[in-house]
């Protein structure tokens, strides 16, 4: 978790892109979404995250980063933090 | 406010501000659970309109919103036919469709295609949404083979049942040329489409923005 927290002090351009696609879907202030850290909870702490907002907010990072998310590659593990997420982003981007 | 307009099946409600102006313009919603999340959008952008002079009508297609038709007998081309039909009853002498609402248009009157989504594209959403709620309810299922069951057999999808005629459709449809035709992107109306939250919500702005272009002059 370390490795991710000072990664995201970077704010590289998939973090940048991640933080807009979760400020559309949820619909917060680009300053709540700023104070994400990797330890923010997403998936299962934020009850209007359910299924079909999920589907969206995957689709939407599909669209913005240009990648390809296969379904078997979406666990809650990747989902349940802003940190696991962007891992996952860049693992993606550097394929 | 509340119009009704004849229906393959018998008469279907419309939202309606009808003043009997010049222009009227239809409105084709979004499908599908964009539907539930641009609603108060949609009757905004209506709203606007209708305090500047523009008649709108908002019809519901059949098996969607209070319709009592079922919705999976439905087919993009039945949804066509109703919405020249309702065209024609309303008067209307242009169209606004909204993201999938472009894949009903009728043929012959100038469109306003707000957002276009195709049909693949609101097909995938909704079958990773359904792949989601399974492997969290502990069920793996995979896209590939809900969608061939759906093309044989349909398919529940976000609480929506659809047939196979109408999987097939999607898997394909476009919005195609209308007589003459305007798209507005998003960002055209700025901000970020209000289609993507996770609740619905609203933004005044960007209805005030949709209207407003519409307001200025018929599609070209």
């Amino acid at each position: 978790m370390t490795g991710a927290v000072t990664a995201i002090e970077e704010f590289d351009a998939s973090d940048l892109v991640l933080r807009e696609v979760l400020r559309d879907v949820l619909g917060l202030s680009q300053s709540r979404v700023d104070a994400f850290t990797a330890d923010t909870g997403l998936f299962g702490h934020l009850p209007e995250l359910d299924s079909m907002a999920v589907a969206g907010l995957l689709t939407e990072i599909e669209d913005r980063l240009g990648v390809t998310i296969e379904d078997d590659e979406v666990d809650g593990e990747m989902l349940e933090t802003y940190g696991g997420l962007l891992g996952f982003v860049r693992a993606k981007l550097d394929e | 406010m509340i119009a009704a307009w004849p229906g393959p099946e018998g008469d279907e409600y419309a939202l309606a501000f009808d003043r009997g102006r010049t222009r009227r313009v239809m409105v084709l919603p979004a499908l599908f659970d964009e539907a539930n999340k641009l609603r108060h959008f949609t009757a905004e952008v209506m709203r606007r309109l209708d305090a500047v002079g523009i008649d709108t009508f908002l019809p519901d297609l059949p098996g969607c919103n209070e319709s009592l038709a079922p919705l999976e007998a439905q087919t993009l081309a039945d949804w066509r036919i109703a919405a020249a039909n309702a065209a024609a009853h309303f008067g209307a002498t242009e169209v606004l469709s909204i993201r999938a609402g472009a894949l009903t248009e009728p043929t012959g009157l100038p469109v306003w295609r707000y957002a276009p989504a195709t049909g693949a594209s609101v097909l995938r959403a909704l079958l990773r949404a359904r792949v989601i709620a399974s492997k969290e309810a502990g069920r793996e299922e995979s896209r590939e083979a809900l969608l061939e069951a759906g093309r044989a057999e349909g398919l529940e999808l976000a609480g929506y049942r659809l047939g196979p005629a109408l999987i097939r459709e999607l898997e394909r449809a476009e919005p195609s040329g209308g007589a003459a035709l305007a798209n507005i992107a998003q960002g055209d109306v700025g901000g970020a489409g209000l289609w993507l939250r996770a609740e619905p919500d609203h933004d005044p702005a960007q209805a005030q923005a949709l209207a407003s272009l519409i307001a200025g002059g018929a599609p070209a």
